[in-house]
């Protein structure tokens, strides 16, 4: 090496061996440094050209992102297609702080734009509290066309804010409908865990009546839009575009004109009606007074409201025709009569004393008449609804009987209605009372006779319950008529099945029935009618909720008038009409209405005069074939895009 | 041969004009290529703009070019002068770094003195290169292979290794050991005693993986499985890999690389520079980039095996090997090839201090080149034999 470098002699002085040595590591160095730099260049051809492909794959997934577009949610119609609950397009002002310098400020700017409240500003603060990045927050919506306008041509001045539009579910006939088409609420948790769909924006789940129960109709399918997006999710372009489809639309049997009549029939009582085609089990109107505002829901019930709700002693958010339980008092009595005539304790022909009271066992039971109605038949026993006679029927009988034509009736079972929280009311036997450990008494079932005691049933059993008894036909009620506009098989009367009740046994308790109404000195007098010559058939019914003590009653001052509301008694009455051919029934409950045949027979009456006026079960014959599609006005939004 | 006449020119006191002749303008250009680099992929990852990263970084390289020609002229005697007092200020700003730096990505890494962010590690590593060139260009061969000698100088690479370590900056504190033990290998320390060092070393890489942070170990982990955590600390790893693959052959073309543009690459305009210019410029790029930068190194290396004293030699290896190691570390680390670890492609990235430290480090190198017929230093180890 040295004789190599000529300028070498001028460094006799430099340290030879490390000169040589250095010289020696230093190529090996460079040798590392350049085999280390190769060898990432060999990888990064690999990278780079060898596995491209697959990056190149990976890249794409990286910025085309799917997203789901929300489903308008189905409709509601009524019987005639009037719409009961709809969506409607909301503008909403939006900001997006992450995109403002200063939130406050340009809040501040937007108010003397457009006013805001104080509601307004709770609810503003309360989101950003708890706001996530690049979520939106609203700050007002149900924007005007004018509104809108004012935040488009003052945009530059108001960095951050964007519209957007979403949907807000509708229910035009506010508390009318409430219990039946219940309400929506936005999902939690639990709900977006059985169904992801519901975790898209602006998604709402139903929590009551027929929006929860027919959820999976309404609910609709998910729309996909494939879009270009940053890291952090911006939109850059939209790559493709897969509508979502709407929820399906729900029929009901309801007729609303008719619900109104109903409603205003029963005025501010609190009180239940059920109004049900005979023929086939259609609702016609279920009400319950009193009841609520369902739109209140959509945006999340305040304190009070919820407070001002649970503290009414009239409980307006219980559905009194499925979830209310009363005693039936005298409209049990029918049922007691086809359960004797079933098990052949009595025929039509027997009869039994009344002396005005009852004596068994050590205890007196007393009938309404403490005078007595002497010897009765079962038509009259039904017509005086007498209570001596059907203590006598009811002890012959035995509860087990009773209980067996009962479940016939569609008494004590849960009917198949499609609502929420339905009760299914209670017919005693002594092996239910010996699962509570306590022994039966014949008298629990000698005052069941009477429909008092244990026996509870709702509004909706009533009716269903009339209805059976008029047709002979097992219907069992039913609310949907038609799912995205196929009608259902259960509308038709053909649908149904008879009645394992011998029709003579029927027709004797709908002829005590129709002498209630229609007969001299009969106790429902108050419910007659004569509409175009179609006449009705009914049963009263006063069902104590207090009992009152034996003293009382014979002292003779007993006035259930001057109790407190919550104590006296509920007044019934069951009916069917035309009697002939029996086309409607109609259970009318009056909650602590005191006496049957003036309060609540009078009720019926003219509800079944409003019933076979408007006749809302003829467009079952001739399907009114009015163009769903018109109504599908500007309400609805075809789809909704998700940002 | 146009160097064996300039070789044979008169050596000592020449004038600035001569020495500024006696620059080798090539190597220069090749730096200054690099910065070239930098900048049009600094506009770029500026989304097409020359803000906020490509304008500020211009400016900087200009002052750096200043200091790197300013450097250049400096002769060997007021370089081993200025070794210590470097040294010293290094070890300073360590100290003041631990007490009062700026956390970033859970570990303690600079200081603003002045509005101006200060980064000591990188200082620290010129300053270790000049401080042991200068302690060991007076130690002949013989005085080499005494062991003994050799306790000071160890000490003094030990003392930023321990203080970089507690910052925590594993990564860093690794590569100053690295440089430190390259000099000590250049400066001639016998096999034996390197073998004897080097036994020991995987049950210390045992000893310091214990007591590495949670987030050192998580590089660690990540790196070696990034699938496992896709969106968190695997994602930097994924994306770069992704970014690059999709670079391909020709690449995406400038200003269009999807994953750059997009922002789905992290840190692009830093660590991750060299990524996004791979996938604008695809391979062909990535492999000029990877030829300049050995260019560079070589260049280096040829600089300093041609220093006639062992001041300039052991300068200019040291100098060299740190931006070899920048390069490496940084190209590794971009690939997936080791864990991420926030070192900067020097002169590319965007960054003051590390591009101003590169650059003074240039500028010593340029200086070895200028003075390499010096025999500075030579008559002491020779009377000491």
């Amino acid at each position: 090496m040295k004789k190599k470098i000529p300028y070498r002699s001028r460094n006799e002085l430099s340290d030879t061996n490390s000169k040589r040595v250095f010289t020696r590591r230093a190529v090996l160095i460079l040798a590392i440094q350049t085999g280390i730099l190769s060898l990432l260049a060999s990888r990064l051809y690999k990278l780079q050209v060898i596995d491209g492909d697959k990056y190149i794959k990976m890249a794409k997934k990286n910025f085309v992102s799917k997203r789901l577009l929300s489903p308008p949610r189905g409709r509601i119609l009524d019987r005639f297609g009037t719409v009961l609950a709809n969506n409607k397009i909301n503008w909403r002002a939006m900001i997006i702080p992450e995109e403002t310098d200063n939130v406050t400020d340009i809040i501040e700017r937007f108010s003397d734009l457009i006013t805001l409240d104080e509601h307004d500003y709770a609810r503003i603060q309360s989101n950003f509290d708890h706001q996530r990045r690049f979520v939106p927050i609203m700050l007002k919506d149900f924007l005007s066309r004018d509104e809108m306008t004012v935040i488009e041509v003052n945009s530059p001045n108001l960095p951050g804010i964007v519209i957007d539009v979403g949907t807000k579910r509708l229910y035009p006939f506010e508390d009318l409908l409430a219990h039946i088409v219940g309400y929506v609420a936005p999902p939690n948790d639990k709900d977006i865990a059985q169904n992801g769909i519901l975790a898209l924006p602006g998604m709402r789940v139903g929590r009551a009546g027929i929006e929860q129960t027919q959820e999976d109709v309404l609910c609709g399918k998910a729309g996909e839009v494939q879009v270009e997006v940053d890291s952090v999710g911006h939109i850059i372009t939209e790559l493709g575009h897969v509508d979502s489809v709407q929820g399906q639309d729900v029929e009901l049997t309801i007729d609303i004109d008719l619900q109104k009549d109903i409603s205003s029939v029963l005025a501010d009582q609190s009180a239940s009606a059920v109004v049900l085609n005979c023929q086939n089990g259609e609702v016609m109107a279920m009400v319950s007074n009193p009841s609520f505002n369902p739109s209140l829901f959509d945006s999340g019930v305040s304190h009070t409201q919820w407070k001002t709700w649970m503290e009414d002693e009239r409980s307006p958010l219980t559905n009194k025709a499925v979830a209310g339980s009363y005693p039936p008092g005298s409209t049990f009595k029918p049922a007691v009569a086809l359960a004797a005539l079933e098990a052949g304790t009595i025929t039509e022909t027997t009869r039994i004393n009344c002396s005005g009271h009852y004596d068994y066992g050590g205890s007196r039971f007393h009938c309404w008449n403490k005078y007595g109605h002497g010897s009765l038949d079962l038509h009259g026993a039904l017509k005086f609804s007498c209570d001596v006679f059907f203590y006598e029927v009811a002890r012959r009988t035995g509860m087990e009987a009773i209980y067996n034509t009962c479940k016939k009736l569609g008494l004590g079972v849960q009917l198949p209605i499609e609502l929420t929280h339905v009760k299914s009311g209670l017919i005693p036997t002594p092996k239910w009372r010996e699962t509570y450990k306590h022994r039966w008494n014949i008298g629990d079932t000698i005052v069941s006779g009477i429909g008092q005691g244990f026996v509870h049933v709702t509004p909706l059993q009533l009716a269903t319950y009339t209805a059976r008894m008029a047709t002979g036909k097992n219907i069992a009620p039913h609310l949907i008529r038609k799912r995205n506009k196929i009608l259902l098989p259960q509308s038709s009367p053909m649908f149904w099945s008879d009645l394992n009740i011998q029709p003579n046994f029927l027709q004797k308790v709908r002829s005590g029935m129709f002498a209630v109404v229609n007969e001299y000195r009969g106790s429902g007098n108050k419910a007659k009618m004569d509409f175009n010559g179609k006449l009705l058939a009914g049963k009263t019914g006063t069902a104590q909720v207090k009992s009152v003590s034996r003293a009382l009653r014979e002292s003779g001052h007993f006035n259930s008038a001057n109790l407190p509301w919550k104590y006296r008694p509920h007044a019934l009455f069951i009916c069917f009409a035309p009697y002939d051919d029996p086309q409607y029934a109609i259970s009318v409950i009056v909650e602590h209405g005191n006496a049957a045949a003036s309060v609540a027979a009078p009720l019926a009456r003219d509800m079944m005069i409003a019933t076979l006026k408007r006749d809302p079960a003829k467009n079952n014959d001739k399907e009114v074939n009015k163009d769903i599609n018109s109504n599908n006005n500007e309400d609805t939004s075809k789809d909704k895009k998700v940002g | 041969m146009v160097f064996e006449k300039r070789l044979l020119r008169p050596e000592p006191n020449f004038k600035i004009l001569n020495k500024l002749q006696r620059i080798n303008w090539l190597y220069v250009g090749l730096v200054c290529l690099l910065a070239m680099i930098g900048y049009f992929a600094q506009y770029s990852a500026g989304g097409g703009s020359s803000y906020p990263f490509a304008y500020p970084q211009l400016i900087k390289f200009c002052v750096g070019f200043v200091i790197m020609i300013g450097v250049a002229l400096l002769p060997p005697q007021i370089l081993v002068k200025l070794a210590w007092p470097l040294y010293g200020l290094a070890i300073l700003l360590l100290l003041a770094v631990l007490h009062m730096g700026h956390v970033g990505k859970g570990a303690e890494r600079w200081i603003i003195i002045g509005g101006i962010v200060i980064q000591p590690s990188e200082l620290m590593k010129i300053s270790l290169v000049l401080l042991l060139s200068s302690w060991f260009y007076k130690m002949n061969w013989q005085q080499m292979g005494n062991p003994l000698r050799l306790v000071i100088p160890a000490i003094l690479v030990l003392i930023p290794v321990m203080l970089v370590l507690k910052e925590p900056n594993l990564g860093t504190a690794l590569i100053i050991g690295f440089i430190g033990a390259t000099i000590f290998f250049a400066a001639g320390m016998r096999w034996y005693l390197i073998l004897l060092v080097l036994v020991p070393v995987p049950f210390l890489f045992k000893i310091v993986y214990n007591h590495l942070h949670d987030y050192q170990k998580a590089r660690i982990t990540t790196f070696l499985h990034p699938e496992n955590d896709p969106l968190g600390a695997g994602y930097n790893i994924i994306q770069s890999k992704i970014a690059l693959g999709s670079g391909g052959m020709w690449g995406q073309g400038y200003l269009h690389g999807t994953q750059g543009q997009l922002n789905f690459l992290p840190e692009k305009q830093t660590d991750f520079i060299f990524t996004m210019i791979a996938e604008e410029w695809g391979f062909t790029g990535g492999i000029c980039v990877i030829g300049l930068l050995l260019l560079i190194v070589v260049g280096g290396m040829i600089i300093s095996m041609r220093s006639c004293n062992q001041f300039g030699r052991l300068l200019g290896v040291g100098i060299t090997m740190n931006f070899f190691f920048y390069c490496a570390v940084n190209l590794s680390m971009v690939m997936g090839a080791i864990p991420v670890g926030g070192v900067p492609l020097p002169m590319v990235s965007y960054g003051g201090s590390a591009l101003l430290t590169v650059m003074f480090g240039f500028g010593l190198l340029i200086s070895v080149q200028v003075h390499r017929n010096s025999i500075f230093g030579e008559e002491i180890a020779k009377k000491k034999k």
